[in-house]
């Protein structure tokens, strides 16, 4: 077994809200019911850890204390046009059964999705 | 052949055969390649002293299992440690867990795993499946050794980290990821039959066949069978491609010489491959041998055919490569000036064939000069030394 992340990037477009460029209202909705259906699946079949979404972008604060002279700052990390949107932790038997799960994630949350080992958690 | 050669071109031939067998059993790609390259130090100790083991293969195998057991329990820090060096002295066979059973098919399907760059799928298979060097990679691929060194290390790292699987995929997957695994089979058969090193390095094409046929009886693909009859196809002619150290072309070889088994079995595929009636850019580059070897003289090759064929094949697989080839037809079909006009177009100044297609059809045009300087561009960029001598040749005997 394998502890993986699989975080979705949404690209944000121009507005600082959730809402995928050329998605309909409906749409988003259609979206939230597919992802929680999802999330029941994923705790029915023993894949689940822990999943979230994330609020926007603008609500993220950045801490950089390595100098030991810490700084915050406002606003997320890199000013990208793909942002993390949220993720699921999940536990695959290896990376085709992830790259499976992460397929219908995808699907469900209209956001492509990274998928990545944690360490030392195998 | 000295010695050493001898002793090196059997652990290319088994390598594969026995680094697969350690990877499934060991579960771990680095150990499993330390130990056969500690295997191999012992094996070039022992065997000028003690002579070549009745089955190398099975002495490699063997001692490479040895010399894993000794660096576990050397390192044995952690019970998991010891359950692998209990899975090394366990000799119950393995469960089967797919279709094909082979180690090394095992082995390619991880190799070839879409989570992987195409290029170092490739660089994989060939280090861990054909034995080469990372040396000989890097020159096949026309980049530094470290570079080269570095992708191979980094492919391995991911498919530890990330899990990938050693096994053949599923079913449903089987299809899709079948065609990265021709791709790759279809280069290590390059490697063997074109060696940018010494000329034709006989086992890596051999094995390329041997993987492909398995294949073609696991699974019902026109491709894969499209793929082995390319590769025989090509194969047939080998015996008639090199004539005392120089590079003999297609339209020059003695056809006699050539392989009339091997024929027989690409075309009997091929046929097959048209019933199936579902194209594929193998299927199509089979058939342009095909036509190839049907002629009994160059003079009577059916080139309308020819060009036909890589009409199809250009809307497939659009490439500049096939767009050169498909020239090299038009210029049997409509001359080599339509021909030259096509090449010209092509933005492939790296890539030595373009430089040898441009000196053919310069020279076929009166346009001396211009081929001379072509050849030279040619040689300046061909590797292997057959192909060397035959282009100094051709040179040479232009008129001034």
């Amino acid at each position: 077994m394998t502890t993986y992340l699989l975080s979705v990037h949404h690209d944000l477009g121009v507005t600082d809200e959730w809402v995928p460029e050329g998605m309909t209202e409906a749409e988003v909705q259609q979206s939230y019911e597919d992802t929680g259906k999802f999330n029941e699946e994923l705790k029915a079949s023993g894949h689940w850890v822990f999943a979230g979404g994330l609020e926007p972008p603008a609500s993220a604060t950045v801490v950089d204390n390595r100098q030991g002279a810490n700084v915050i700052t406002d606003g997320p990390y890199a000013e990208t046009k793909e942002q993390l949107g949220g993720f699921w932790v999940i536990e695959a038997a290896d990376l085709d059964e992830a790259l499976a799960i992460a397929a219908r994630g995808s699907f469900a949350c209209k956001g492509s999705v990274e998928v990545r080992p944690f360490q030392g958690l195998a | 052949m000295t010695f050493d050669d001898e002793i090196t071109q059997i652990v290319r031939a088994e390598h594969g055969r026995v680094v697969a067998q350690l990877i499934r059993r060991l579960g771990d790609i680095d150990l499993a390649e330390d130990a056969v390259a500690e295997a191999l130090i012992t094996a070039l100790e022992k065997w000028p002293v003690d002579g070549i083991p009745p089955n190398p293969g099975a002495w490699l195998t063997t001692t490479a299992g040895n010399k894993a057991i000794d660096r576990i329990r050397r390192e044995g820090k952690r019970d998991a440690k010891h359950q692998e060096a209990l899975m090394i002295e366990d000799d119950t066979p393995h469960e089967p867990t797919g279709p094909v059973e082979d180690d090394r098919l095992r082995l390619i399907f991880t190799c070839c795993h879409p989570a992987l760059a195409p290029e170092n799928r490739i660089a994989l298979t060939l280090r861990l499946l054909g034995g080469l060097t990372v040396g000989e990679i890097a020159a096949a691929f026309l980049v530094p050794e470290t570079t080269m060194g570095q992708r191979i290390t980094r492919s391995k790292q991911k498919i530890k980290a990330a899990n990938i699987p050693y096994r053949v995929p599923a079913e449903e997957d089987l299809v899709e990821r079948l065609g990265g695994v021709l791709s790759v089979l279809y280069l290590i058969f390059n490697e063997g039959y074109l060696s940018s090193g010494p000329a034709m390095r006989v086992d890596l094409a051999e094995e390329a066949i041997r993987l492909t046929r398995q294949l073609t009886t696991l699974i019902e693909n026109p491709e894969v069978d499209g793929l082995l009859a390319l590769m025989l196809l090509t194969e047939a002619r080998r015996p008639a491609r090199v004539s005392d150290g120089v590079l003999v072309t297609l339209e020059k070889q003695d056809r006699a010489q050539w392989d009339s088994a091997l024929i027989d079995e690409g075309h009997t595929l091929v046929r097959r491959c048209l019933t199936a009636n579902r194209p594929g850019p193998f299927q199509i580059q089979a058939a342009i041998n095909a036509v190839h070897t049907d002629a009994l003289d160059a003079s009577m090759t059916d080139w309308s055919q020819i060009v036909k064929l890589y009409d199809q094949l250009v809307i497939l697989t659009p490439s500049p490569i096939v767009e050169l080839n498909r020239a090299v037809a038009v210029a049997e079909l409509d001359g080599p000036e339509v021909a030259l006009a096509i090449v010209d177009r092509l933005e492939l100044t790296g890539y030595h064939p373009f430089h040898v297609t441009r000196a053919e059809l310069l020279r076929r045009l009166d346009r001396t000069d211009e081929a001379r300087a072509a050849y030279d561009a040619a040689l300046g960029l061909a590797e292997n030394e057959a192909e060397q001598a035959h282009l100094t040749g051709r040179r040479d005997s232009l008129t001034r």
